[in-house]
């Protein structure tokens, strides 16, 4: 065997193993529990139930689920609105600085995003940097409540998730072939009709990769609306949080994150469908 | 042609930071022509139909549009429509939604829509496929559909981007046909771009050589081949042979040059004088072959040894050795009355041409 063909293996190997033993094997325990008991005291009780898909469905919960698809909706839309004009121009800038601005991008990602939403606290609170530069330029007679809103929330969410959206979009308006606007433009296309016409349908597989990539993981996101939120706000993630860390309820909080899974399935299932729609004409496929 | 040009280039001129890509060229484009611009690569052919079409911004220099001065007027504002290189179709539309663009920018009617578009499929004979998508058509097929689109809006000229250099050879000869047609057919004026000097020969009526920005000659495919007015367009358009001699005499319309020592008599068309050193330029099939062992030559004749000698199906090429390193290129036609055109390499012959049907430069 060459070497090649050796270190292939032990990449795919390693990772392999990895998977099985951070997140296949954790994630059974999470569906057995589902199934189990539960008892405050001891955690789980060895014995088989439904009980926790009953529970469940309850109205607090299903009302959680609501809200926590409306947040993360609203979310997606405002990231997508704000990431793809940035991406937008970032892919018509020259090389050079088009890297030195991805990196911008990135650089805050080195850092735990729960340190970044609490470095987000300080710009937000009551005496924070943003009320406290509003007030010294007169612009505000007393400090704005920013923090503990639904608006904190929100400006967490689409502050963390913002460069998963840019990232594709960015991704597919490089892939964009450029001679079809010039050649809209002959054929009397406005910049508006070149927009809605060309530019977004063929951009399109980006902003569906981007809102998969935002709109998932701001259902469990749950430190962000416990910080910024002040735990008024909560999401399925927070719901989950609650179960394991507040009320030892383990079983309930398992089942609820298979509720989670199989909702994101289902959104990754009609990304799925969407993109095979995308590859069968053509769309964004072509040199 | 005494009646005004459909588009005129006044010292059009376009540069890219430092690269001058044209040069303050002037041309006149007349209504109905089929006129093409050639030239290799970079030399700004491809330059002058985006200025044409306002895909590129003048430098300076004015372009009039019937009449109409169109410097700052953006492209889809503008009467023309181009056919791109790469046909740049719509990869999500169908057909239909390909063709129907312009139409539907003009807020044409859904009726009105339906009958152009599939008029001008049937003018590129593609009636039935409205609905495929452009990945689902071949090559040639994605060529007509470009086209289509283009003429569907009924433009004032269209330009055509070298639209048939993606093609393979048969195909492209087949297209050449087809867009000779579909100009008949429409009476639009056409400005075609290409490289290839026999796709340029066959197709226009008036042809434009380009270099570095300047038109080197413009005129009909006869005039650019027959008469070249300098070197560049003899040796771009087709195979040409050149020889150095001087003015010995000159005696009305013709004068005698003097190459390797021999008298040849030529048409002196540009007023050379005596004396003057000059370029007699011959193509490869208007050179005459005579055997040495066919008796000796009476008429001036350069005398030389064929080196090699290459079988083509319809004519023999040769490549004849002159002396102290001088090679020339002749082509011979095979035909009734000569029977035998077969020559060995090494053998000793002459060669000579019909007075007239030299060019001096």
């Amino acid at each position: 065997m060459t070497k090649r063909g050796w270190f292939k293996d032990f990449a795919i190997g390693s990772t392999m193993v990895w998977i099985t033993l951070f997140v296949v094997v954790p994630y059974l325990f999470v569906l057995l529990f589902s199934f189990l008991k539960p008892d405050p005291e001891r955690i789980i009780v060895w014995n088989f139930t439904f009980v926790n898909y009953h529970d469940i469905f309850s109205p607090i919960f299903l009302f959680v689920c609501w809200y926590s698809l409306v947040l993360a909706l609203i979310t997606t839309i405002i990231t997508g609105l704000t990431a793809y004009p940035f991406a937008f121009i970032l892919a018509r800038l020259p090389k050079g600085i088009q890297r030195i601005l991805l990196l911008f991008m990135i650089i805050p990602f080195w850092t735990s995003s729960l340190i970044r939403t609490y470095a987000l606290i300080i710009l937000l609170k009551a005496n924070g940097i943003i009320n406290t530069f509003l007030l010294y330029l007169g612009l505000i007679n007393e400090p704005v409540m920013m923090l503990y809103t639904q608006t904190a929330v929100f400006i967490g969410l689409v502050y963390t998730l913002l460069p998963f959206m840019i990232l594709p979009i960015y991704s597919s308006i490089q892939k964009l072939d450029w001679r079809l606007i010039e050649a809209a433009r002959d054929l009397g296309g406005t910049s508006h009709h070149i927009f809605f016409r060309i530019i977004l349908p063929l951009t399109l597989p980006g902003i569906i990769a981007g809102s998969t990539m935002v709109f998932l993981p701001a259902l469990g996101l749950f430190y962000i609306p416990d910080l910024l939120g002040g735990a008024r706000v909560m999401l399925i993630g927070n719901f989950i949080k609650n179960q394991f860390l507040t009320s030892n309820n383990w079983p309930l909080g398992s089942a609820a994150s298979m509720v989670l899974t199989l909702i994101m399935c289902l959104f990754l299932y009609v990304y799925f469908l969407s993109s095979q729609k995308a590859r069968t004409e053509g769309v964004g496929g072509m040199a | 042609m005494a009646k005004p040009p459909i588009v005129r280039l006044q010292g059009v001129t376009k540069r890219f930071d430092d690269v001058l890509a044209v040069d303050s060229l002037d041309l006149d484009i007349y209504q109905g022509e089929f006129l093409t611009l050639l030239g290799p690569s970079g030399c700004g052919k491809t330059t002058v139909l985006r200025l044409i079409a306002g895909l590129e911004t003048l430098s300076s220099g004015e372009i009039f549009m019937d009449g109409s001065r169109l410097n700052g007027t953006p492209p889809n504002k503008r009467n023309v429509n181009t056919v791109f290189q790469s046909y740049a179709l719509f990869p999500h539309m169908t057909v239909f939604d390909n063709i129907a663009f312009g139409l539907r920018m003009k807020r044409f009617g859904r009726q009105e829509i339906r009958n152009q578009v599939s008029e001008a499929l049937d003018i590129v004979k593609m009636t039935g496929l409205e609905m495929r998508m452009p990945h689902q058509l071949s090559g040639g097929q994605q060529q007509r559909v470009a086209m289509a689109r283009a003429i569907v809006n009924k433009p004032l000229v269209l330009l055509l981007d070298e639209p048939l250099s993606a093609l393979d050879y048969r195909l492209r000869q087949e297209m050449e046909l087809e867009l000779k047609r579909v100009h008949r057919q429409l009476g639009i004026t056409f400005v075609f771009v290409t490289h290839d000097q026999e796709e340029a020969i066959s197709m226009s009526d008036r042809i434009a050589v380009m270099n570095e920005g300047r038109v080197e000659q413009i005129g009909t495919p006869i005039q650019i081949y027959e008469e070249p007015e300098n070197m560049f367009v003899a040796k771009f358009v087709g195979e040409i042979n050149v020889f150095d001699g001087r003015i010995t005499s000159i005696n009305n319309g013709s004068a005698v040059v003097e190459i390797h020592g021999r008298q040849f008599p030529v048409q002196n068309r540009k007023n050379a004088s005596v004396g003057q050193q000059v370029r007699v330029l011959l193509r490869p099939e208007d050179i005459q072959v005579t055997r040495d062992a066919d008796g000796p030559k009476t008429s001036p004749a350069l005398s030389g040894k064929v080196e090699e000698v290459i079988y083509k199906g319809k004519t023999v090429d040769l490549i004849i050795d002159l002396g102290a390193g001088e090679r020339i290129f002749v082509t011979r036609f095979f035909n009734e009355d000569q029977e035998e055109l077969v020559y060995r390499e090494g053998e000793r012959i002459h060669i000579d041409w019909l007075y007239g049907w030299e060019v001096v430069l």
